[in-house]
């Protein structure tokens, strides 16, 4: 293999960590790890959270975060970068390989200009002239569609938005003409329809200058859209290595089959009801003396049934949920519940009204007291609403855990001691022990791993089946919603814009916003986007 | 739970000192006014500190003198640490003109030196025991409440104290259960801090005349009284100056601890 | 960039309009108590009449609100008004004695500020290492201690021990500056210590969370010399809290000065505070808290000012 760039051999990385009034004590970030990666090819590195797949992408610049021991070895362009000095990698760094992180917005320097950062790395190793670098920048900009290409530079990073930024990052990285550039998460901290567009020039970036790239993600449909392989990594060591094709059409591990069967869940939709649990007729909103947030919302949830929200960033979706609950009267418009109209605020509320509709939050961790152990946590509402004490309210907790398939060890645990999912579990059992019709999930399963939010997912339609509870499901991601929902709101910028049962949102003829927003969702599927950009091409052209 | 070494040292000294200002009547060697000897004695094994500027037992006066201060300087915290605290989370939970009231109040008065304002106060007030544990407590609060409000406004927008709100609980329920257990640690390690800076502000009033009056005196009253020694070499000011600083250091050591050990807990329990 | 003016004029304005309420509240603490100054000047054994005449003298009949704009018109004219204590005018005897205080700051800042900001920089670059251990160690210790124990250990070690400097910081008009600068030798020092740890645990502190930014992260990873990244990236990012952590610093010396000048009876603007505070002079005790309250106000003031000015976002906004 005489083009063969990088060739990481048994590579094993360790941490000292301490926790707070403990000892200090070795974790293994990554082990025995082995993989190599052509010129000009681009290699995905998939896994969940605490995977190592991060830690390797810093590994090839011989980078580490915090106090990490690596060892093994990082053959790059021929010799071993671990074997030299801090020196000898300052030299590769910026040069041969560069890097793009997940959060452009905070890797600038918010107290320079974007050009003189994008050509400092080009300047520092001499690869040109500050005015050559400044021109092949602007070309750079220009290709992955900047506006105003030549003057782009000259802004600060706080001017311009979040997926330029991410643009912005990739240019910089491609400036000094690496060898190699790290893809570090680039989109996911966007918004679906900004991710399209970033992951298209990353992908034309990458063809067009023929560099080679990792390209890391926890995302697979992603991440198969850009990449010629695909190695799985989980919990520090390799599940499976092979050609992108072969990764998501036949894997061979069962873990890798779970990644790529994700989200497949099939829920048929319900019929509607006559009347439904949950209105709300006309609602508009804002915050304090803001700009109006909520424009003119009416959506009807039946009971039994999941209505989903879905929206981008900015759509309003959080804040509908704000106005059901009470904590933010509307400024025109009301909210009917089993078909009597509920007090705006929530001070006006029975406790009853409060009983019958429950919240669950996107962040589990601050959404339960780290003071209280999992028995309060789900017991208070037992207490609260129905008066429950002492070994009744101890048999219905244990009896709640079994249902979000916790056993009754954890009735003593705090929340510190427990998972992503189960903190997640245990506020849905919250919920659930206020026995009500109406169980707002705000993001539920968004800062979860797939797979476990796949579980999430489950569970909760497995809880609607037997106690017959409505969700109201507010979410950006509609992979999600194709799982579980059985009527579908999109809203873009406070207002409604498509309505109605799944089936029908789902379908064509698409305003042009749900259109965007479909098309941009990516597919398990090799080629997809292509297929999308060709199709836009086609009726940008048609047009 | 290991404790390092350093807050255990500063455990075992703090303690031997408040155990000491507790015993004063049985441990100290002669009567506080008691004059045994003559002016400034060195050292010997009747007066093991030697005496003062007027011949009495310094180390005698030296153990009464740390019972004043600490007793000024807890009276004082308690008052601060009390007042401050609950008017602090008082106003993050009620918000509103309330809140802006009471910490627009509170800038107004940290916009002048602490010290400053307590010799401006202390320049008409009869300087007495109540006086000064009410002035510097005043005084103090301020600061323990923009800690508590700022500590109490964080934890108020979290999820949880929401969720609380949403299942209509009670704002007592909600101060009590929801908002003072999280809050505690960073106000407890705080306490530590603030007594320090009651020590040195007790001692520093003291040591300029407007403290603790004659006869009765405390540590910094005490360095007043045998500064004038120094220059001739007589380091009889010196022992209550290093007592003030040898419990000032102890107490910092555990607070540090304190500190440590719950910043980086967030709130959380053991692991 | 007329965004950041106006919030460096709303903030200007917000110190004077401090700085009145500030006025208002030092005159008020001056009349909460029973007595008033007629009594104060006569003793306790004044007669009714002759307290009377001295108080309609004095105009302290007029009501409270009266005496304080009376109080207020003289000060924005340059008139403190006259010492109970001697009858002399108040504002030339403060006069001398602020310069000498200046002074005695501005010489302890000199020292003071690089050294802390040395420090702390070393603190960084030698991080959990033995030289922050050592650095943090000591600071956390000198943070207890009190200004007058510095003070008398230094005294007793150089003057009545080795006779290397003065043990009282006397100065005096027409003094030569070599002379002067030897007299405030060990308050300088006092001084220096007192806010020296502060400054740099907090220079410390400021640093460090600028390069725990992922900006320097990147920095880092274009291969930059660790100079170049703490020049180039972590410097313009950190001169803010920099200033911020220094006017910080030089507000809590300017509180040191009152206990310093009085262990070395050096005749500044503390040493008279604190005289006429005992004496229950308040017309001297008023002037000297307010001038003591302004420079406070106007260091917090410069270092919110910095903070508006070096904002890139409040610079170039979109």
């Amino acid at each position: 293999m005489a083009d063969l760039l990088l060739d990481i051999r048994n590579l094993h990385i360790e941490a000292t960590v301490q926790a707070p009034g403990e000892r200090p004590h070795d974790i293994v970030i990554v082990d025995d790890v082995s993989l190599s990666l052509e010129k000009g090819r681009v290699l995905g590195l998939i896994g969940e959270s605490g995977a190592g797949k991060s830690t390797i992408g810093l590994a090839t610049m011989g980078y580490g975060r915090g106090a990490i021991r690596l060892s093994g070895e990082v053959w790059l362009n021929g010799r071993n970068i671990l074997d030299g000095g801090l020196r000898e990698l300052r030299r590769l760094r910026g040069r041969e390989v560069t890097y793009v992180s997940q959060s452009a917005a905070a890797s600038f320097n918010p107290a320079k200009r974007l050009m003189e950062q994008i050509i400092e790395a080009g300047l520092e190793h001499g690869v040109g002239s500050r005015r050559e670098l400044a021109r092949r920048a602007v070309q750079l900009f220009d290709a992955l569609g900047l506006p105003d290409p030549e003057n782009f530079g000259l802004r600060y990073p706080h001017q311009v938005s979040g997926g330029q930024l991410q643009r912005a990052m990739t240019v910089m990285a491609l400036v000094p003409e690496p060898d190699m550039i790290v893809f570090d998460e680039p989109t996911t901290a966007l918004d679906v329809t900004t991710q399209i567009d970033v992951l298209a020039a990353i992908k034309k970036a990458i063809r067009e200058t023929g560099v080679a790239a990792m390209y890391i993600t926890h995302d697979l449909a992603v991440v198969a859209q850009v990449s010629d392989d695909i190695m799985v990594l989980r919990n520090g060591r390799m599940v499976e290595r092979g050609t992108t094709d072969e990764i998501i059409n036949s894997p061979r591990e069962e873990y890798t089959r779970a990644l790529v069967s994700v989200r497949s869940i099939e829920h048929d939709e319900k019929g509607l009801t006559d009347t439904p649990v949950l209105s709300t007729h006309n609602i508009s909103a804002r915050y304090g003396k803001g700009a109006q947030v909520l424009d003119d919302v009416s959506v009807d949830l039946h009971p039994g049934q999941t209505l989903a929200i879905v929206g981008e960033s900015g759509s309003g979706k959080s804040t509908l949920a704000r106005v059901i609950t009470g904590l933010l009267p509307p400024i025109s418009g009301e909210v009917s519940f089993q078909g009597r109209r509920l007090s705006p605020a929530l001070s006006g509320r029975s406790k009853d009204d409060l009983r019958q509709l429950q919240m669950i939050y996107q962040m589990a961790d601050v959404a339960m007291n780290p003071r209280q152990t999992v028995g309060t946590i789900i017991g208070r509402p037992l207490e609260f609403y129905f008066g429950l004490r002492g070994r009744a309210r101890r048999a219905r907790v244990l009896e709640l855990l079994d249902d979000i398939e916790m056993g009754p060890e954890f009735i003593d645990r705090y929340p510190a001691e427990l998972s992503g999912g189960q903190k997640q579990r245990v506020c849905i059992a919250r919920a659930l022990a206020a026995k009500p019709s109406v169980i707002i999930c705000d993001e539920v399963t968004s800062a979860l791993d797939p797979l476990v939010a796949d579980g999430i997912l489950k569970l909760l339609l497995r809880l609607q089946e037997r106690e017959d509870v409505a969700y109201l499901f507010i979410t950006h991601d509609l992979a999600t919603v194709r799982a579980i929902a059985d009527s579908i709101a999109v809203m873009y910028r406070g207002a409604l814009v498509r309505y109605g049962p799944k089936s029908e949102v789902l379908s064509p003829p698409f305003d042009d916003y749900t259109d965007l927003l479909l098309a941009s969702v990516p597919e398990m599927k090799i080629g997809w986007l292509e297929e999308v950009l060709s199709r836009r091409r086609m009726e940008s052209a048609g047009n | 739970m290991k404790m390092p070494l350093s807050a255990m040292i500063g455990l075992a000294v703090s303690g031997a000192i408040f155990l000491a200002a507790i015993l004063a009547p049985l441990i100290a060697p002669y009567g506080m006014a008691e004059i045994v000897g003559d002016v400034w004695e060195p050292a010997s094994s009747a007066h093991w500190l030697g005496t003062d500027n007027i011949g009495r037992d310094l180390l005698t006066r030296l153990i009464y003198g740390g019972r004043t201060t600490i007793f000024i300087a807890m009276l004082a915290t308690a008052l601060s640490f009390s007042l401050g605290s609950f008017l602090g989370v008082t106003a993050a939970v009620i918000g509103g003109w309330v809140d802006q009231v009471m910490s627009r109040l509170v800038d107004l008065m940290m916009a002048i030196p602490s010290l400053i304002f307590a010799l401006v106060v202390l320049s008409v007030m009869p300087v007495t025991l109540p006086v000064l544990i009410i002035v510097m407590g005043l005084l103090d609060s301020t600061r323990v409440f923009r800690l508590a409000r700022a500590v109490a406004v964080d934890i108020n927008v979290m999820d949880f104290v929401e969720a609380a709100r949403l299942r209509g609980e009670g704002r007592i329920w909600i101060i009590f259960r929801e908002i003072l257990p999280n809050a505690l640690s960073p106000l407890v390690a705080e306490l530590g801090l603030r007594f320090i800076f009651a020590v040195l502000f007790l001692s520093t009033l003291s040591f300029l005349g407007l403290g603790v009056q004659p006869p009765a005196s405390d540590w910094g009253g005490m360095v007043k009284e045998n500064k004038d020694g120094i220059v001739f070499g007589i380091n009889a000011a010196l022992y209550p100056a290093a007592a003030i600083s040898i419990l000032a250091i102890s107490v910092n050591l555990v607070a540090d601890w304190v500190l440590n050990r719950t910043s980086d807990l967030k709130g959380g329990r053991g692991g | 960039m007329p965004m950041v003016l106006k919030l460096v004029a709303q903030r200007i304005a917000l110190g004077l309009l401090l700085l009145l309420a500030v006025s208002v509240l030092i005159f008020a603490g001056t009349q909460i108590l029973p007595g008033d100054v007629a009594q104060s000047i006569l003793g306790q054994s004044a007669t009714p009449t002759a307290l009377a005449n001295l108080r309609r003298d004095l105009g302290l009949d007029d009501p409270a609100y009266i005496r304080y704009f009376r109080w207020l018109w003289g000060v924005m004219h340059g008139d403190l008004g006259t010492a109970l204590s001697n009858g002399q005018d108040i504002a030339t005897q403060i006069g001398e004695r602020l310069g000498n205080t200046l002074f005695l700051a501005f010489w302890a800042a000199v020292v003071a500020v690089p050294l802390a900001i040395t420090l702390g920089l070393v603190s960084v670059r030698y991080r959990n290492r033995w030289p922050d251990r050592l650095i943090s160690t000591v600071s956390l210790a000198s943070i207890s201690l009190p200004e007058f124990f510095i003070g008398y250990v230094l005294i007793y070690y150089f003057s009545a021990r080795h006779q290397w400097f003065p043990s009282l910081a006397t100065v005096y008009d027409g003094m030569p500056l070599l002379e002067r600068l030897r007299a405030i030798a060990l308050p300088v020092a006092v001084l220096t210590l007192v806010v020296l740890a502060h400054m740099m645990r907090m220079t410390r502190a400021a640093i460090m969370n600028v390069m725990q930014s992922a900006y320097i992260e990147t920095a880092e990873l274009k291969g930059l010399s660790a100079f170049k990244v703490i020049i180039r990236h972590a410097f313009p990012n950190a001169i803010s809290p920099i200033v911020n952590v220094v006017m910080i610093n030089l507000a809590y010396l300017v509180v040191g000065v009152v206990v310093v000048e009085v262990i070395f009876v050096y005749p500044g603007m503390g040493q008279y505070l604190v005289d006429h505070v005992a004496k229950r002079d308040v017309p001297v005790v008023q002037a000297t808290g307010l001038i003591f309250a302004a420079v406070y106000i106007a260091l917090n003031l410069i270092a919110d000012v910095v903070a508006i000015l070096s904002n890139p976002r409040l610079r170039h906004p979109k």
